[in-house]
């Protein structure tokens, strides 16, 4: 079945949207039980992870060149980089390697 | 009381020109792997404009790309998204108790990571005027970015669309390296997600699920697994 690309968009601007404005406009209080607060502190970090790996090796024309945009991000990121400079140089990283790899 | 908003506002813009410049960057790779899915330059930056997200938008392209169901899509935003739902709670706690729906409906449109990140260092209670100026700045810069990378992603040589695949992943690294620096379980949790996510992907049935299935899956899990073994203390939650 082919689906509509304007009902996949609409879904996601509602379900974003609520998800944003929810807690904005309905609490006005701490969420206290300690294990949804740990849940919700959670899940960036593992959803973001779990997209990043294996995603990043099959995005490229290479796996080496994914693997190593891979590394030296992380690495950059580790040693304290802004968002901006880990984006470009794992793009620098990719384009470069690939220069001698294919 | 206007003289303030005023100045708050354009506080915001200033704030918000770095962040627009950033996202013009990162959403041109978005908008590779919108074309990737299939997409068109106007339904790109339609999903854009009313998205702002970048781990968000992403994970709806790849729905959209495997064709999955409505019901997957739901799943998956909710899932790729979930971070917003706590920056939420964190700005419901810094907005002032007067502050009216529309102003909260207003701000809670630009619950982003780089937006919520000025709004928490700003001082005292936020104005929403300082979200609206930097609204001006990141909302256009988000949506010409996907456009570009859309219509672009196209007349680049194979090599540059290659690299410029990997700004958004590089980006995402981003966000989640730095804190495993000072934060032990997340220094185990990161890679272990990883290697879950790449031994799913090789595992049988999971292999053969949409990829969007898995990541719920395994965040769902892992993320319940890690809140009961190791609960979040107090401080380690500010923002």
């Amino acid at each position: 079945m082919e689906r509509n690309v304007y009902v996949y968009i609409f879904i996601m601007f509602a379900v974003t949207y609520t998800i944003r404005v929810l807690p904005l406009t309905l609490i006005r209080k701490p969420i206290t039980n300690r294990f949804i607060r740990s849940f919700l502190y959670y899940v960036p970090y593992v959803t973001l992870a779990v997209m990043t790996f294996p995603d990043i090796i099959h995005s490229t024309s290479s796996v080496w060149s994914g693997l190593l945009a891979l590394i030296a991000g992380a690495a950059l990121a580790f040693s304290g980089r802004s968002l901006f400079t880990v984006a470009v140089l794992s793009c620098a990283a990719v384009f470069v390697s690939e220069l001698f790899l294919l | 009381m206007h003289q303030e908003n005023q100045s708050w506002f354009l506080r915001g813009m200033r704030d918000g020109v770095p962040i627009g410049l950033g996202y013009m960057a990162v959403a041109f790779t978005l908008g590779i792997a919108a074309r990737n899915a299939g997409l068109t330059a106007f339904q790109a930056t339609l999903a854009s404009l009313l998205n702002n997200a970048s781990a968000g938008e992403y994970a709806g392209f790849k729905v959209i790309e495997e064709n999955a169901g409505y019901l997957a899509m739901v799943a998956m935003i909710v899932v790729a998204n979930a971070r917003y739902l706590l920056m939420s709670c964190a700005l419901s706690q810094k907005i002032s108790q007067e502050t009216g729906l529309i102003h909260r409906m207003l701000v809670g449109f630009e619950v982003t990571d780089e937006v919520f990140g000025i709004e928490i260092a700003t001082p005292g209670m936020l104005n929403p005027w300082y979200t609206y100026g930097a609204m001006t700045m990141a909302v256009p810069g988000w949506a010409i970015g996907t456009c570009f990378g859309v219509i672009m992603g196209n007349a680049l040589p194979a090599s540059v669309v290659s690299a410029l695949s990997v700004g958004l992943f590089g980006m995402f690294i981003a966000i989640i390296v730095p804190p495993m620096r000072t934060n032990k379980v997340l220094a185990g949790l990161v890679p272990l997600a990883m290697v879950c996510s790449f031994v799913l992907s090789k595992l049988e049935p999971f292999a053969s699920m949409a990829s969007g299935m898995r990541v719920i899956i395994l965040t769902v899990a892992l993320s319940a697994g890690a809140a009961i073994l190791f609960p979040v203390k107090e401080e380690e939650h500010g923002a």
